[in-house]
């Protein structure tokens, strides 16, 4: 069944979004990812223009992420304090985001910005994740493996403006976390991605904060900006398409409960390796398609940006 | 007065239509097409009849060329280039008119039913149609870049040759189809029919098809830029609501 879709002007089979959004909610629920970094390339993929790609998948992450803060929050694995200090640096960042995709829009240049961002973020963490659990992996073989954790005192505590997080048990300055909440809010924006797969890893390394409420604590940051995220791209841009959105969150939300029970068969060791590879594997194509010779050299866009 | 008039309009109709020896009457299957959520292209049946008031005219036989064009919009054309090892938009050039859709059919192969002084004079086949909407010369390859946009929208099957698609029968009953695309945008889309004898224009006719976005898309996409702040709101909430909703299905149905 053909759907066409009022603000991307495209039509598309209603099936096949309802197909993608569910993969990728498998996927994300597998993984305890959001899958945006997944969903965004794949709606480049089926020609869905990437303007309207970005700030739609902004506001499906917001939908799809609410149940899950509304779980964390009741069992309590959420640290307001430190969510909002991240959420402050987020806000920020979505803001600059946007006026940078706005800018380079103008310039013809999104694409390509889109697509190295791609490219570097989804590379490096890939590629941390990848020999994290390899590493893990081969721990776990070893008998009396596990190597003593020790908790560093590195420039996280020697900054000012300190600040107490009870529900982490952190004594930190407020820095890290604005910088870090920053970061993802600007990859938020131009990426259409929630950045929990930058957040995640920055706030267990860097912030030293407790698995257990890193989940929540970033889901709830997400939430606030990506939700921003897409009223500056409603207001700005245009580019928010309602149908898209809810086609493709309804798959997902499906997906994700199935997902979640697979999840929960699986080692969590051959699931994170599965997930680096998955990421490492994304981050190839797309860097191959900047690094082969395009098959179509020209490309058209709406005039009058500048 | 103005009876008066409309009568001295009636009695002159048939002399002037007499200084013309072919004349085209027309049939649309359709004056306008909606874009509702379901739209999946539309196809335009186009069909109508020679009408003459003296024997067949010497010199060749009666072709028909038909063309069919979307509303006009600015277009920038951006060729990638090579810097530093990966393959990023470099030049661009805009061109100030391009119609978002084109197509052009014919009773008999372009070259035969029009010649090239007609094409200039009435901007009918599709680079034509594209570069007399002004591509700018500034750029050395400018043509290059026209002709790229051409060759992708051709891609898209936004412009189309149809050579030969018309049946013509007896020199004197049309019928040409032209399929329009899913992903459509709204306007006046303008129809031009010409009667050409020995590639020389005998008769031209113009009229339009309305597109436009009916129903549920309409209001969507009118909110989305009169009230942006409203439709983002309303984007989040629908969304939210949607999933909690399609969570909560799917709890029940487990159990």
């Amino acid at each position: 069944m053909q759907i066409y879709l009022p603000i991307a002007e495209v039509s598309v089979n209603a099936f096949l979004l309802l197909g993608l959004g569910g993969i990728v909610g498998i996927l994300s629920g597998m993984f305890g990812v959001g899958g945006g970094f997944l969903m965004t390339p794949l709606l480049f993929f089926i020609g869905i223009p990437p303007a309207v790609a970005v700030a739609t998948e902004a506001n499906q992450i917001v939908a799809s992420s609410f149940s899950g803060v509304l779980a964390h929050l009741r069992r309590k694995t959420v640290d307001l304090k430190m969510g909002t200090v991240l959420l402050i640096g987020g806000l920020i960042g979505a803001a600059i985001g946007v006026v940078l995709f706005n800018y380079l829009k103008a310039q013809g240049q999104v694409d390509l910005l889109v697509k190295l961002c791609y490219v570097v973020f989804l590379g490096v963490v890939g590629g941390l994740m990848f020999i994290e659990s390899l590493r893990a992996i081969r721990r776990s073989r070893k008998p009396g493996g596990g190597a003593p954790v020790r908790r560093k005192h590195g420039l996280v505590h020697a900054l000012p403006f300190k600040m107490k997080f009870r529900v982490s048990g952190l004594y930190i300055s407020v820095i890290p976390p604005l910088l870090v909440g920053l970061a993802v809010g600007i990859l938020a924006a131009i990426m259409g991605v929630g950045g929990g797969f930058i957040m995640v890893p920055a706030m267990i390394y860097l912030l030293g904060m407790p698995t257990k409420v890193v989940i929540g604590t970033s889901l709830f940051q997400i939430i606030f900006v990506t939700a921003f995220t897409t009223m500056l791209h409603a207001t700005t841009n245009f580019t928010v398409d309602i149908v898209l959105a809810v086609l493709l969150l309804v798959g997902g939300v499906i997906g994700a409960q199935i997902g979640t029970r697979i999840g929960v068969k699986m080692k969590a060791e051959s699931l994170r390796i599965l997930l680096a590879m998955m990421v490492l594997a994304v981050c190839g194509k797309l860097a191959l398609d900047l690094l082969l010779t395009p098959s179509e050299l020209y490309s058209l866009g709406a005039a009058g940006g500048h | 007065m103005i009876r008066l008039f409309a009568l001295l309009f009636v009695t002159l109709l048939p002399t002037i239509a007499a200084a013309q020896s072919e004349e085209i009457v027309l049939g649309l299957s359709r004056d306008e097409v909606a874009i509702t959520a379901t739209f999946n292209g539309s196809d335009v049946l186009i069909f109508g009849a020679v009408k003459r008031d003296a024997p067949l005219p010497e010199g060749g036989p009666l072709e028909v060329i038909i063309t069919l064009a979307g509303p006009s919009e600015p277009v920038t054309v951006r060729r990638k280039e090579r810097i530093l090892g990966i393959w990023a938009n470099r030049d661009q050039i805009e061109i100030d008119a391009a119609p978002s859709f084109y197509a052009v059919a014919t009773s008999a192969p372009m070259g035969d039913a029009l010649s090239a002084v007609e094409d200039l004079r009435h901007n009918i086949t599709i680079p034509r149609a594209v570069n007399a909407s002004g591509a700018p010369s500034e750029l050395m390859d400018g043509l290059a870049f026209s002709n790229a946009l051409i060759r992708i929208r051709a891609g898209e099957g936004l412009y189309q040759v149809l050579d030969s698609t018309i049946d013509f029968e007896e020199e004197t009953l049309f019928r040409g189809q032209i399929t329009l695309p899913a992903a459509l945008t709204e306007g006046d889309y303008a129809i031009r029919i010409f009667l050409t004898r020995g590639g020389m224009i005998v008769d031209d006719y113009e009229t339009t098809i309305v597109v436009y976005k009916a129903g549920l898309e309409r209001w969507l996409y009118e909110t989305s830029r009169n009230q942006p702040l409203f439709y983002g709101l309303m984007s989040l909430a629908i969304a939210i609501a949607a999933g909690w909703l399609a969570s909560a299905a799917f709890r029940v149905f487990q159990r």
